[in-house]
């Protein structure tokens, strides 16, 4: 195995790109020494991208914040800007881990393991945040939503790398939330979990929705009927229990050890009901 | 039974929260722990496990893996002798299989090698022939007539006809005519249960180093609970004499009951006598769920019949045990503690053993006991809330106490249960207003308690310290405890004594760390070692100040004369007497061996309040309080720790944990990612009351603390879900989904 600390972006990609074996981009590391560990990947090249000048930065642009694909999560946590006009992408990539693991953690790391349970990556795509991608032909944008491809595949091609993930900028009466339902309080895995963004018109109604859910499907589901369901309401009882049959309607999960298909389901509904009262309260909404 | 060893006394030590001698080394990352043990020119073992829940080994290959270069010795249950001893020949066949893997991950083969690496790569050349065979997981499909046999010929005589080969034995427990009593009740209630096997879940995966030489000569350091027992079973299994071979216990790292037996030890043993050099075995956690031993799984019929005003009328349970895929005996002590709790005229209890394709069930804390007790509390509390009934009320009119016949054969002694359910009717958390969806539950707990061999020298340093060898490893504080009774019992300062565990060559024989037996057995002796120290100084005294023996008695840690009639002399501390010992007859010691009796049944009470999400199905506990009683509290930090601790599994038990299998027949969560052991965050406060009711078998009046606590939270906490969500939920763990589906959300 060898061990490559890129200097910049374009050599992490080229040295990805000219390895004919198994390579491995190395971030904060909580997934990919993991698996090396239990030897469910012995890769021939890592590539780390921590000493790529700047990779390790929140930067304002646009109203919004580009955050580096090297910035590991408990940094953005303690983000003002960030939390402020993102607070359901922060509360998720927080949910990951432990003191420990979020020291290390990153949203990017989190995004290409490519886990459908992966915290951080629903929050990003009902966000409509954009992930920056370095390959070794040039540089290239593509929403988060469109990266995961199934289990531990995403649509990144042969020497890509996120160097960041831009978050939009948003009106005001806005916000998200993000919740998962875990058997334990910590250190677990989700089997269902829902993040909701909405803003809000100025009497209070929902103007625009996004419901995304993770862990009912091989990749994060874009509810769009759930999003639209709650858009022109206060959210009352029956909106938000047609958004919850809505998004029942696009879970296809799968039967495990971590739960049925039944209650996968249900939670997930369950879970976006909750996130979105959530969400409508944070951006100044009240019923 | 010996029941006059208790004395009242007035305790200046025992009862004193003191430091605990093994908390610096342990925090500061310096306790030598099983995997901490190296030797010159060690090497790494490795095991290659059955990925095959049932499977015929027609053969193995390793010639390819010997053949690797750095790889110095291969090792297949060829190797290893046959085994006239049925006992030893299961505990054998379990560390290495022979003609068949009877579940994942049951050993087929192990390697030495220079480093990891290599071992790894030799793993990967064994090659094994493996002709699989159906399986079976599940107990009420192995009972059948027709199941897959897991072993054939194991089935003992007692086992009624009509049954499937894989049940090995039957037990029948009680006394009383049921039907009649059956007949006399208002009310019968009768349940099917399920609970699921869980494992001890020990944060220090099992480790070994072992070394063979070529004079037949043998050090083995291991993680366990009992070198000693190690020692007799590898010592078995190698064809050894006890004297060649020494073992050494490190500082253990959690054991609940699961590290009672040998599972690397003697392949590790093996394969260095094979390499000749020092071979040292670390199990990963997934080896340490797919091989080591969890509990039984279960299927149990409870039935209770009681009058209106909450008489218990007649008892009955069925219980369908299997402890994996060899014969267990976990059966007969649910059968035996199932109402053990209750004085009842007409009482039954059947047990039947069955093997399924599962790893050999080892001793989980008061194994046997938790599953039948949450069955039959659980029946209780519902025949509670038919007649509304208060649960605590109905548990004292029929609790066992002093001259009851228990339900097991025994009639009891002094016993505890009536004080701690009085003493939990009492407690505030038992009134304390709930709010709308929160539910209350209790139960009792019971446990037998075990004494057994234990041998413990006390030797007096000249310099006025005390050095006490014991032969248990220490597992829930039991250091602490022997020095502060050694302590009490000299009447110097806890600091001046240091107890050490010894390894095999040092002292006779001890039991196992476990049955809740070492403050209580190992502390007797240790008592008794320090009063024959005492005999002995008392003498050197004489001896000094020219008067009998019989003229000097013990008192506040000095020899004084016994009367004015013994002559005038200033007290002799021990200091001084040690002081002196070279002048006055040499070292000064204390010995005690003893197989003790009378350990002192133990009853638990435990309250817990929840709340369940009736839309997710998850349960949080809300507040929880355990009343135990202890005997005697030797050091009540440690007996709290060991009440929250079994308080704390249990509730991982009742909610969360479980082994799940495949259809395939392999363990699907063989990490703590899937195997659920509560968090920090999962958890309130765990509160606890001590009761001391004395032991009548122990001179200070102990009782065993360690299991009980584990026995009563299944129960309790399933009570209480019925009380939150109004539903009663019948098999555990009681995860979210499968409360959301008895929701009937
Ligand atoms: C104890 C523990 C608890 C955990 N709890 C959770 C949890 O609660 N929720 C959860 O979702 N996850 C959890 N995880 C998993 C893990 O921490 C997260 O997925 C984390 O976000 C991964 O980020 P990382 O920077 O450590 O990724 P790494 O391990 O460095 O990389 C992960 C994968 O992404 C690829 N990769 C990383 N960065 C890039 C990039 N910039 N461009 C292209 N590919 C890249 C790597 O090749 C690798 O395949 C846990 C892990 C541990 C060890």
């Amino acid at each position: 195995m060898r061990y490559l600390a890129a200097k910049t972006a374009r050599e992490a990609a080229e040295a990805l790109a000219a390895e004919a074996g198994v390579t491995r981009v190395l971030a904060g590391g909580t997934d990919v020494l993991v698996q090396m560990k239990a030897g469910l990947v012995e890769p021939d090249l890592v590539v780390d991208i921590k000493k790529i000048p700047g990779i390790a930065t929140i930067t304002p642009e646009a109203g919004g914040f580009r955050v580096g694909a090297a910035v590991p999560n408990s940094v953005l946590g303690e983000h003002e800007g960030v939390r402020t006009l993102w607070p359901g992408v922060v509360e998720g990539a927080n949910l990951i881990g432990s003191t420990q693991v979020q020291g290390r953690c990153t949203m990017a790391g989190n995004l290409c393991n490519a886990s459908p349970a992966g915290d951080a990556v629903p929050g990003l795509v009902a966000a409509n945040a954009v992930a920056r991608i370095a390959g070794p032909d040039g540089e290239r944008d593509c929403p988060v939503a469109d990266i995961p491809a199934g289990p531990g595949k995403t649509t990144l091609k042969k020497g890509e790398v996120i160097t960041s993930i831009l978050l939009p900028a948003r009106p005001a009466r806005a916000s998200d939330a993000y919740l998962r339902f875990i058997p334990r309080t910590e250190m677990d895995i989700a089997v269902a979990s829902a993040a909701v963004s909405l803003e809000l018109n100025a009497d209070g109604t929902v103007k625009a929705a996004r419901v995304v859910l993770g862990a009912v499907a091989p990749t994060v589901v874009v509810a769009d009927a759930a999003g639209k369901a709650l858009v022109g309401t206060k959210l009352d009882d029956d909106t938000l229990a047609k958004m919850a049959a809505a998004c029942e309607a696009v879970c296809r999960p799968i039967d495990d050890k971590r739960g049925t298909v039944a209650f996968r389901t249900k939670t997930a509904g369950t879970l976006a009901k909750r996130a979105a009262l959530i969400a409508y309260a944070r951006a100044g909404g009240s019923k | 039974m010996s029941l006059d060893e208790y004395r009242k006394r007035e305790f200046k030590q025992v009862g004193q929260r003191v430091r605990r001698p093994d908390g610096v080394d342990k925090v500061t990352g310096r306790a030598m722990y099983g995997a901490d043990a190296t030797a010159p020119g060690m090497l790494v073992g490795r095991v290659l496990r059955s990925p095959h829940a049932h499977a015929r080994i027609r053969s193995i290959d390793t010639s390819a893996a010997a053949a690797l270069p750095g790889v110095k010795a291969v090792l297949t249950g060829a190797d290893l002798p046959v085994q006239e001893d049925a006992f030893v020949r299961d505990v054998q066949d379990n560390c290495m299989a022979r003609e068949k893997a009877l579940y994942d991950g049951h050993a087929v083969a192990a390697v030495a090698a220079v480093d990891a690496a290599t071992a790894k790569a030799a793993l990967k050349l064994i090659k094994v022939d493996y002709e699989v065979l159906p399986h079976v997981t599940d107990v009420d499909v192995a009972i059948k007539p027709g199941a897959p046999v897991v072993q054939a010929g194991r089935t003992l005589e007692n086992v009624p006809a009509g049954m499937s080969e894989n049940v090995t034995s039957h037990c029948e427990f009680g006394h009383g005519d049921p039907a009649a009593g059956f007949a006399r009740a208002d009310h019968v209630v009768e349940r099917h249960f399920r609970t699921a096997a869980t494992h001890q879940g020990y944060i220090e995966p099992h480790a070994a180093l072992a070394s063979v030489t070529s004079d037949g000569k043998a050090e083995l350091w291991c993680c366990t609970q009992g070198q000693f027992f190690v020692r007799t079973l590898c010592a078995a299994i190698m064809g050894m004499e006890a004297s060649q071979l020494r073992v050494t216990a490190s500082e253990i790292g959690g054991g609940f009951g699961g590290k009672t037996t040998v599972f690397i030890e003697p392949v590790a043993l093996a394969l260095s006598r094979k390499a000749g050099r020092p071979v040292k075995i670390v199990m990963n956690r997934d080896e340490v769920f797919r091989a080591t031993g969890p509990t039984v799984h279960t299927s149990m019929d409870v039935k209770i019949g009681m009058t209106k005003d909450g008489r218990i009328t007649a008892a009955e349970a069925h219980l369908r045990y299997s402890g994996g895929a060899f014969p267990c005996g976990t059966v007969d002590m649910g059968a035996q503690a199932a109402f053990a709790a209750y004085d009842l005229e007409n009482v039954r209890t059947y047990g039947w053993n069955v093997m399924t394709n599962r790893p050999k069930e080892a001793s989980y804390r008061a194994p046997g006991a938790p599953q039948a007790i949450y069955a039959v509390e659980s029946v209780l509390d519902e025949l509670c809330q038919h007649f509304r009934l208060d649960p605590i009320d109905v548990r004292l009119k029929n609790a066992a106490r002093k001259g009851t016949k228990s339900s097991y054969g025994p009639t009891f002694p002094d016993i505890g249960l009536v004080a701690t359910l009085e003493a939990a009717k009492r407690h505030p958390h038992y009134t304390a207003p709930l709010k709308p969806g929160q539910g209350r539950g209790i139960s009792c707990g019971f446990w037998f308690n075990f004494g057994g061999n234990s041998c413990v020298s006390l030797n007096i340093n000249t310099d006025g310290t005390v050095g006490v060898t014991e032969g248990n490893p220490d597992i829930g504080g039991s250091r602490a405890s022997i020095s502060l009774m050694a302590a009490e019992e000299l009447g110097i300062p806890y600091e001046r004594v240091r107890t050490i565990v010894a390894d095999t060559s040092s002292l006779g024989y001890n039991d196992v760390t476990d049955g809740s037996r070492v403050t209580f057995a190992v502390g007797l002796a240790t008592i008794k070692a320090a009063r024959e120290a005492i005999r002995v100084m008392c003498g050197r005294a004489a001896r000094i100040w020219g008067i009998d023996a019989e003229a000097v008695e013990w008192k506040d840690g000095a020899a004084v004369p016994a009367g004015p009639n013994a002559g005038k002399f200033p007290p002799m501390s021990l200091a001084e007497i040690a002081a002196v010992s070279f002048e006055t007859g040499g070292p000064i010691a204390g010995h005690h061996e003893v197989n003790v009796d009378g350990a002192g049944v133990s009853f638990g009470v435990h309250i817990v309040d929840v709340e369940v999400d009736r839309e997710t199905g998850a349960t949080k506990v809300l507040r929880y309080t355990v009343f135990q009683d202890a005997g005697k509290a030797v050091h009540p930090s440690y007996v709290e720790g060991q009440m929250q601790g079994g308080a704390v599994q249990g509730i991982g038990w009742a909610l969360n944990e479980e082994y799940i299998y495949g259809p395939d027949g392999r363990l699907q969560n063989p990490g703590f990612l899937d195997y659920r052991v509560p968090v920090a965050s999962d958890l309130p406060m765990i509160d606890t009351v001590i009761l001391e009711i004395p032991n009548p078998g122990h001179p200070y009046g102990v009782r065993g603390v360690g299991e009980t606590g584990i026995v009563p939270p299944l129960a309790a906490i399933s009570n209480a879900v019925s009380r939150s969500a109004g539903i009663r939920l019948s098999e555990l763990p009681m995860s979210p989904p499968r409360v959301l589906k008895a929701l009937g959300a």
